[in-house]
């Protein structure tokens, strides 16, 4: 399962496959971290951000003009201190605890579409100059650049929240674990093991660009994960359930703690009577909410335009063309309240937006970051992500769903005569040249004569990301996000994303069953 | 390694004790890379870059945390250390949680494992400029319709400090270097399949030549031209080199302590029972030479050894790290795996093709996942279809499907071609009888 992978290896596994991208439920490793500054969370002015960060406009002015003392185009810098907690119940006792703190300043050149990209993890005047002068290499002439005025744009909050984290400390957080602990033994007899993982992350981000512009940003992240192995007649299943956003403590009420007990029991009893499809080509429904992956394989990383700026994604040729039914609209959005995948800027400074993929059937935008806006001429889409400091920004999903359409969820289920029903997701992957994606369907329900029947689980399904976007005939009015906690890799790099489905059914697919 | 981070790390340990930490495992570890990304013709991205990291794990009266930062000014520190042991105090007790016993660390002086590359400040950025330009050279030499290349080099140095409160002292040092090439070619239908070729050694002499990643790299992608799905069934199934982690994860998942203690493993109860074909063994080597997974020590200061995990298809051994194994009660004998050699076979991946009737050759696979639980599988894949021996045809978006319990029965052979540029040195397996989902 994605979630016994640690984040570490989730990486190394990302970057192996150069074309490929994953995107896995991501489980880190945190713990708890008290006030760090007397001024925390949104409240934040320009001002608390460059004491924060121990730094002034001037110096931060003098970094971009060795950035560009090479004869770079343009330079920016991105500083970030994130907090991240963790507490974790096992054997019904909450008996570890996490912490990490990630501090420190990413130093990019931009020539043409060529990058210089250093970074520093001491944030003084010296090792920044000295991270400048490494990424300003990535040029070649000698160039005398002034420092340039700095000015602060105004960028909307997509995701309030009541207290920070750093003010929540990690008495308040056990009894939520021991409270949901309690639910999940309560729920059914046949439980025999529950682990329970409480993280939150604060992430403080100040960016400034030659261009003149200063932003900053504030990025909360809550989460909770259950996972349930359950035993009958000798015989063990296990299943997981997670609530994830841009969250304060006040998501966790207590209709989400009881969900949080009761939905991961229900999603791994019913794996007992689960059987295993045939396997091959047939109908496939998609449930509403995380059946979104489903976009975000077939099309999403197709449509990062660095894959099409670079001529790599099946995608390249196809902008305005017809690539799906006219009730097919796809969007990568940003500004979802609260949402995993939401940012306020983007990791470039560049504002956030509803970018449409696809409307009315036609294929529209690409996401873009600054290379390839400017390689095709367009406005950035904001989707310009990193990880980290560590990292270099990439054209990146945010939240990718389908808006609702014409059908209704029984008669969507009521038109199959044999197939299956996704419900639940772990994993999925794609290679963006040749268009093959994946995801793992950990459980969902045989589809006979129009009605669920059996319950499945464990079946991977495989397909072409714009074949199964003509094959896509019917799509539900009741689009829900997805709720858990979804983290996207490419090159290595990990960031959180969310994503969304009506109820949909791809008429042809390859399911990964058991009997020919 | 620097007097200055030894220094640090001491220091660390001794400030978490006054702060009321009873034991306290201290690990810094500091890393300088360079990474070059080059497509045709221009440097796509030049990265440099120096990482520092200190963490502790602190214990209080069986109370266990563990705490990580990059933040190193000592102010910082200060507050971090503090507010993490303050933090344990919190938590429940668990009996189980304490440092390991002094008699399982290494004391043994670290052996020679050449890891080390002494030439690694040598390294001038025209040197490694000018491999990526060769394979990118070669890779586009091959005749085919090849849209794009890419290629890309690494060097890595790495030093780590280790101590712990009860008498555990270690420190290691290493480089790595890595060259590959991904090549993306023209197929119809606006397919663009791409494959790519990378190697990773300890030392800069060893990688192999641009020219050879190149090639192979254009190679696997233009073999890819074609390709569609077939009809399910039943096959033969070949696994390249290269792609056979994925199968072996089958087992990692379901072999440590943890997952045994935990009730999520398939292999529970079934230790000296056969699990695999008698044709199986798989050794964890930690002092194999220039191994990309060699040492003498784990991430719990236990001392590590060779040791047989599968032998002639019987598991030999779980994971035991310090924590799981005192919650079941066993000895620990190290969590964490090193260097995996499969033992090779007598034939070449060539002469195990030859005797297929009706097989796929799987050179890759995509997405997928498995159960550790129990045991369940299913994973998409990428190959060729192999007819009386002979490749026929490329093949894609296909799964397999099955049961980790029963594909390792399956084992038909095991070719003589382990992969030298992995820590995973497994050669080409031969399957019967695999479910495959196509058309």
């Amino acid at each position: 399962m994605a979630k016994n992978i640690s984040r570490r290896k989730f990486l190394e596994n990302g970057s192996k496959g150069l074309f490929a991208a994953a995107v896995l439920p991501y489980l880190g490793t945190f713990g708890n971290q008290l006030n760090k500054s007397p001024i925390s969370g949104e409240h934040m002015k320009l001002a608390d951000y460059y004491h924060h960060f121990g730094v002034d406009e001037k110096t931060i002015a003098q970094v971009i003009a060795e950035g560009l003392s090479r004869g770079g185009d343009y330079c920016d810098v991105y500083f970030q201190h994130s907090i991240n907690n963790y507490i974790g119940l096992e054997d019904k006792e909450v008996n570890r605890a996490y912490s990490n703190i990630d501090f420190g300043v990413g130093i990019r050149v931009i020539k043409g579409e060529q990058t210089g990209f250093s970074f520093t993890e001491e944030i003084t005047p010296k090792a920044m100059m000295l991270a400048a002068k490494t990424a300003a290499n990535i040029a070649n002439q000698n160039k005398k650049v002034a420092p340039v005025g700095f000015s602060l744009k105004d960028i909307p909050n997509y995701y309030p929240i009541q207290n920070p984290w750093e003010q929540i400390g990690i008495d308040t957080k056990i009894p939520y674990l021991q409270q949901i602990n309690e639910k999940v033994f309560k729920e059914d007899s046949r439980v025999i093991k529950s682990n329970v993982w409480f993280t939150n992350e604060t992430s403080y981000i100040l960016i400034v660009t030659s261009e003149g512009t200063v932003t900053y940003d504030y990025q909360p992240m809550g989460q909770i994960s259950v996972s349930v192995t359950a035993e009958q007649n000798g015989k063990r299943e296990q299943n997981y359930f997670d609530l994830s956003g841009r969250r304060g403590i006040e998501f966790f009420t207590p209709e989400n703690i009881n969900r949080l007990g009761v939905e991961p029991v229900r999603r791994t009893v019913a794996l007992f009577d689960a059987v295993k499809p045939s396997a091959g080509e047939m109908e496939v429904v998609l449930a509403a909410g995380s059946s979104g992956i489903l976009l975000h394989e077939a099309i999403g990383h197709g449509m990062e335009a660095d894959f099409n700026r670079k001529k790599v994604s099946i995608f390249s040729d196809k902008m305005n063309q017809k690539v799906a039914e006219p009730f097919v609209t796809i969007v990568d959005d940003a500004t979802n309240p609260n949402v995993r995948g939401s940012i306020n800027i983007d990791d470039e400074g560049n504002s956030t937006e509803c970018t449409y993929l696809v409307r009315d059937g036609i294929l529209r935008s690409y996401l873009h970051d600054r290379i390839s806006a400017k390689h095709y001429n367009v406005k950035a889409t904001g989707s310009g992500r990193r990880e980290s400091f560590r990292h270099i920004p990439l054209p990146r999903m945010r939240n990718t769903y389908m808006l609702p359409g014409p059908h209704k969820k029984d008669e969507i289920i009521a038109s199959v005569k044999k197939g299956i029903y996704a419900e639940t997701f772990t994993n999925g992957q794609v290679f963006i040249g040749a268009g093959d994606f994946t995801f793992y369907v950990k459980s969902g329900f045989l589809i006979e004569d129009g009605k669920l029947t059996k319950p499945i689980k464990d079946v991977n399904i495989i397909g072409n990301g714009p074949q199964v976007l003509k094959d896509i005939v019917m799509v539900g009015d009741d689009m829900q996000m997805a709720e858990g906690g979804w983290t996207c890799g490419k090159n290595g790099q990990g960031v959180p994303v969310s994503m969304g489905l009506p109820t949909v059914k791809v008429c042809k697919i390859t399911v990964g069953g058991v009997k020919s | 390694m620097t007097n200055e981070n030894l220094n640090l790390v001491e220091w660390a340990l001794d400030y978490a004790k006054n702060e009321g930490a009873k034991e306290v495992a201290v690990n810094f570890s500091h890393d300088r890379s360079v990474e070059i990304e080059f497509r045709d013709k221009n440097i796509e991205t030049l990265k440099e870059s120096t990482q520092n990291s200190l963490s502790l794990q602190i214990y209080i009266d069986n109370k266990y945390s563990s705490h990580s930062t990059n933040d190193l000014r000592k102010d910082e520190l200060k507050k971090f250390i503090s507010e993490a042991v303050a933090s344990t105090k919190y938590l429940t007790k668990d009996k189980y949680r304490m440092l390991p016993d002094p008699k399982y660390y290494s004391n043994a002086s670290p052996a020679d494992l050449k890891i080390f590359d002494r030439g690694y400040e040598k390294i001038e950025p025209e040197i490694r400029l000018k491999l990526v330009s060769e394979v990118e050279n070669a890779a586009k030499s091959l005749p085919g319709e090849i849209i794009t290349a890419y290629s890309s080099y690494g060097d890595e140095f790495y030093e780590n400090i280790k101590l712990h409160s009860n008498g555990f002292k270690g420190t290691s040092s290493g480089t790595y270097f890595s060259l590959g090439g991904g090549v993306t070619v023209k197929d119809k239908n606006d397919g663009r399949p791409e494959d790519a070729y990378y190697a990773t050694s300890r030392f800069f002499n060893e990688l192999p030549s641009p020219e050879l990643i190149g090639k192979e790299a254009a190679r696997r992608a233009l073999r890819k031209i074609g390709q569609s799905k077939i009809e399910s069934g039943k096959y033969s199934m070949l696994v390249e080199n290269q792609a056979c982690g994925r199968l072996l994860g089958l087992f990692s998942g379901a072999i440590s302590a943890r997952a045994i203690q935990q009730k999520a493993s398939y292999l529970d109860g079934l230790l000296n029972k056969k699990i695999a074909s008698e044709r199986l063994t798989i050794i964890d080597n930690p002092f194999l030479e220039k191994g990309l997974a060699s040492r003498t020590f784990d991430g719990e200061g236990l001392a590590v050894k060779k040791r047989f995990i599968i032998e002639k298809g019987v598991l030999n051994t779980y994971l035991i790290d310090n924590y799981y194994g005192k919650k079941l009660g066993w000895e620990p004998n190290s969590g964490s795996l090193t260097n995996i050699i499969v033992e090779p076979g007598e034939k070449s991946q060539e002469e195990l093709m030859k005797d297929i009737k009706k097989g796929i050759l799987i050179t890759g696979f995509i997405g997928g996942n498995s159960n550790s639980t129990t045991g369940d599988f299913s994973f998409g894949i990428v190959g060729q279809l192999v007819e009386n021996g002979q490749i026929v045809k490329p093949i894609n978006e296909m799964n397999i499907s099955g049961n980790a319990k029963e594909i390792w029965n399956q084992l038909e052979a095991i070719g003589n071609n382990p992969n030298v540029y992995s820590s995973l040195r497994c050669p080409s397996l031969l399957f019967n009888d695999i479910q495959f989902s196509g058309i």
